[in-house]
């Protein structure tokens, strides 16, 4: 490739000042928000920075033509390698665009640009009554773009799902520059739904451009609640007697005994020192639905153990309640300077079997893990504590956390609830995924992007690549009518 | 530009060639780099980041920079990397923010220093900064003469003269004209006053500065007698200087630590009340005289006690303990975050716990009120594009929120405010919160009725 004609032509598009190809310039893209030794770091080819969607389909087009790799990104704060560029691709910088185009507050959505922050969409709207609902824990920094590509969830996901839930309509860049808009599916609409397929696809089917999304109008009323258990059984439990009386909290978080050991100095949010674990629960709704949910929750604990129940009484106390759980991960650095976590997802009926599994493989490693997740959807977040300087930390962590997955997934589980595969668990999908589902994913692949441009090397593991992709296929038809090929 | 087949034989090249890293004295600590885990939490906060939306822009993107130096991945001379550590403001708005505590501004002080160290700097520039850094910063006093010739300047009827002529415009000395706010009262000089209330409960020493003292002298007798309001007995110990903030934002590490180890001295002799700063700048720097000093033996443990005993006005006087204001002010106004207060001293609720104490007073906050406004120092002046837009932006939202009065509490900011609020033609004051308390207790005259007399002291001979 003539590297030199191709970002010449890239400066016509983007300008001077919207074109990064020095190797000074690109080391700042060789990173996103991914624990080191987990996901391997790669310069790109040169980094873009359009700011319309006509620049990212002409960038695109021109990367077709070249044979360049094209990697979306928006504020790189992923956890799974999404967005470093692999094989000397062109990253393709949406913070740009970052207008909210229009929003609706009869409709309630907004037509927003992937580079708008999440927190910063719920900000802007909140005082006409509403929120964009999902909430990662990067809300402050992630963009909505990234949410539509790792489909984030967050703590509220519970009760109001996650990103794909929140969709109404993407305009994409598809891998040959065509722009297109895709309306997500309403009641009654046929065909494929490809709004779906699309949101979560970790940028290798297309390049979100616009994004039409649901807000959610504010809750009336808000009570939050901290319950605290001797044992991390009894707050398990809780949790199953929770969702199984039919109550459906806004968020139910669990932490335990060293993540509120780390938190409690730290930020002083009230919670009980002696606890082996809380769970913090949000009910929202009306104030009367509210009240009821409530006095049913404060029941329920009393009745799996609870050693102590409290709810916030001001808004102050509240957000104090969530400062704990939001900034735990912040508050790791008093045990540890590094930390890695995982966020398998298990049934809620086995959380208690799986956190007793991860106390095993704690020890086993003679690894401190502490668990602060959300619990009512069953996602959990093993924070492996370490300190990487230390020779051989990185590799026992590794180590460990294959044995997680192992786990969480013979638990009937999935390997990750919202953080994404990338390039970080792209080895792990065999353990969850037959060989036939594998290849219709590479099938969905091809079929948008036959050149395999967009993200290459991303989530399918190695050898459900595009180019295998037909003889696996061939191959698992044939074990599953019995035929032995050649 | 040179032909590169691909970025596997850019790497190769770059390997082959002589990085030059961090060396000699101040170095970036390793141990506080180590810390960034690059999560990308501080992008938003960065002010750099937030108008040019590249990495390169963003605390995240600067501290792998400066790993990549340490680590012999990248040259210190390579412009990209000179570019963007003077890019920054160093509003350290993405330390307040930060999840694994980096201490960032330590680290970019440090790069600079390392940037001043081993750059090879043309003779003119060399001139240049001596004359614009250590003639009016070095001694006070050079500062004095210069603002009594300002002053005289803008009586004359020179200054409009020349704004008319276009004179200024063309010396390219319009934005230094602009920023300067007409300087109303007499320099305060340290040692010649104090505030001395009947009812005295403690002592307070006032840290004079050098602009503070100077073109905002008013602002500083309107903090002494706010201090003497709270029961302060207030002096302004004598010999002291310039806190140096400007030479460590600029890496001149060794002139401020010169002037560091005068104002140690100059506030040991004293006692041991609080050290109140009115520039928060200021503040930020003289409560990291502990770090600035940690190699000197002599001044290592007395800095760390100076810093301990700084505080800014609105940290000593902003809590519930606050003397209730009497005086009416039926205006509207809004805050700008100083970020030295805010981000860097982590100071955001005592200021307007002194705002929403005066009778009267409408406080309407501003968006992004804790962005950097753009002056950082003396950025506004250096780097005038970036600032630009950030005063935009910041005038912007002023206006948005209605408010006649804009309150700060850092000569910087108040200049920076002032020059952006003109070019967008906004009508709103900028005033130091100092001011608006002192107001609020009755100003000079009510310090002249009321139980405390205002001091003239003759000066030490």
């Amino acid at each position: 490739m003539d590297r030199d004609a191709f970002l010449a032509e890239l400066k016509t598009i983007c300008g001077d000042r919207g074109v990064l190809h020095q190797a000074a310039d690109l080391l700042v893209y060789e990173y996103d928000g991914s624990v080191d030794g987990a996901v391997d770091t790669e310069r790109p080819l040169a980094a873009v920075l359009p700011t319309s969607t006509e620049q990212v389909s002409a960038v695109v087009r021109l990367a077709y033509r070249y044979g360049a790799p094209v990697v979306a990104r928006g504020a790189g704060t992923g956890l799974s390698g999404g967005a470093v560029a692999r094989g000397g691709g062109v990253i393709i910088a949406l913070t740009r665009m970052d207008r909210t185009l229009r929003v609706d507050p009869v409709n309630r959505t907004a037509l927003v640009e992937p580079g708008v922050i999440n927190l910063e969409l719920s900000q802007s709207v909140g005082p006409q009554g509403m929120f964009f609902a999902p909430d990662p824990s990067s809300q402050k920094a992630c963009t909505i773009g990234g949410n539509v590509a790792e489909n984030s969830g967050g703590p509220h996901c519970l009760k109001y799902g996650v990103t794909t839930n929140h969709i109404l309509g993407l305009e994409v860049v598809l891998p040959d520059g065509t722009v297109t808009w895709i309306d997500a599916h309403g009641p009654g609409v046929g065909g494929l739904d490809l709004v779906a397929i699309l949101v979560g696809s970790e940028g290798m089917l297309g390049i979100v451009t616009k994004i039409l999304v649901r807000l959610m109008p504010s809750p009336e009323s808000v009570h939050v609640h901290l319950a605290a258990f001797g044992t991390m059984d009894d707050a398990a439990v809780c949790v199953t007697n929770v969702i199984g009386a039919g109550i459906l909290p806004a968020s139910l978080e669990m932490m335990d005994q060293l993540t509120i050991k780390a938190v409690e100095p730290a930020y002083h949010a009230g919670y009980p020192m002696d606890a082996a674990a809380v769970l913090l629960v949000e009910v929202d709704g009306t104030g009367a639905e509210v009240d009821e949910m409530s006095a049913q929750i404060e029941r329920i604990a009393g009745e799996s153990g609870a050693t102590s129940f409290r709810s916030a009484q001001s808004a102050a106390e509240q957000e104090l309640l969530w400062k704990g759980r939001k900034m735990a991960l912040a508050a790791m650095g008093r045990l540890a300077p590094n930390y890695y976590l995982h966020d398998t997802v298990v049934p809620r009926t086995r959380l208690t079997e799986t956190l007793r599994a991860v106390n095993d493989i704690s020890q086993e490693f003679r690894l401190d893990i502490a668990n602060v997740f959300h619990a009512g959807d069953g996602n959990l977040h093993p924070l492996m504590l370490f300190d990487r300087r230390k020779s051989g930390d990185v590799e026992r962590i590794l180590e460990a956390s294959h044995e997680l997955i192992k786990t969480c997934v013979s638990m009937g589980g999935t390997l990750s609830g919202e953080h994404g595969i990338g390039s970080e668990k792209q080895g792990y999908m065999e353990l969850i995924y037959t060989g036939e589902d594998l290849a219709a994913m590479a099938g969905i692949k091809l079929a948008f992007d036959p050149r395999e441009r967009m993200n290459p090397e991303k989530v399918l593991p190695k050898g459900y690549m595009c180019g295998e992709v037909r003889a696996l296929h061939n191959q698992a038809m044939a074990q599953k009518h019995g035929i032995h090929p050649m | 530009m040179a032909i590169q087949t691909s970025p596997f034989d850019q790497l190769v090249k770059e390997a082959s060639r002589n990085m030059r890293g961090f060396s000699g004295k101040d170095t970036p600590d390793d141990t506080l780099l180590q810390d960034c885990v690059h999560c990308g939490m501080c992008l938003p906060t960065c002010p750099t980041y937030r108008l040019t939306g590249n990495e390169a822009s963003s605390p995240r993107g600067r501290l792998w920079m400066m790993k990549a130096v340490a680590d012999g991945r990248m040259d210190l001379l390579d412009p990209a990397f000179d570019e963007q550590m003077y890019q920054c403001l160093n509003c350290r708005a993405c330390e307040a923010v930060c999840p694994s505590g980096v201490q960032y501004g330590p680290l970019v002080e440090a790069s600079r220093a390392q940037l001043e160290q081993h750059r090879p700097r043309p003779r003119w520039q060399r001139v240049a900064r001596s004359v614009g850094m250590r003639l009016p910063f070095d001694d006070i006093r050079r500062m004095r003469a210069l603002t009594g010739g300002l002053r005289l300047y803008q009586r004359s009827g020179l200054s409009a003269v020349l704004q008319r002529t276009g004179v200024l415009k063309r010396l390219g000395l319009e934005t230094l004209e602009a920023m300067v706010p007409p300087v109303r009262e007499r320099p305060l000089v340290s040692g010649r006053e104090s505030w001395q209330p009947e009812d005295a409960t403690a002592t307070a020493h006032l840290f004079n500065g050098c602009v503070m003292s100077t073109v905002f002298s008013g602002v500083n007798r309107a903090a002494g007698r706010v201090l003497a309001h709270n029961g302060y007995a207030t002096d302004v110990p004598a010999t002291q200087q310039c806190c140096g903030a400007l030479y460590v934002h600029a890496g001149m590490m060794d002139e401020a630590r010169r002037l560091a180890r005068i104002n140690i001295d100059a506030f040991e002799r004293d006692g041991n009340g609080a050290i109140v700063v009115t520039a928060a700048g200021c503040g930020a720097a003289l409560k990291e005289y502990d770090h600035l000093l940690a190699d000197d033996a002599d001044y290592r443990d007395r800095a760390s006690s100076f810093a301990e005993r700084v505080v800014d006005l609105t940290e000593l006087v902003g809590t519930d303990r606050l003397v209730q204001p009497t005086v009416s002010a039926s205006q509207q106004v809004t805050y700008q975050e100083p970020c030295h207060l805010a981000h860097a001293q982590r100071i955001t609720q005592q200021p307007r716990t002194m705002l929403g104490s005066v009778p009267g007073l409408e406080l309407t906050e501003m968006r992004e009120s804790s962005l950097c406004c753009g002056s950082a120092g003396i950025y506004n002046i250096i780097r005038r594009e970036m600032a630009d837009d950030l005063g935009d932006r910041k005038a912007q939202h002023i206006k948005d929120t209605g408010a006649g009065v804009v309150v700060t509490a850092n000569p910087g900011c108040a200049m920076q405010l002032r020059t952006s609020l003109n070019r967008n033609n906004i009508n709103a004051e900028v005033r130091h919160i100092a001011e608006i308390l002192d107001d609020a207790y009755g100003g000079e005259r009510a310090a002249r009725d009321g139980t405390w007399a205002f001091q003239r002291a003759t000066p030490p001979t």
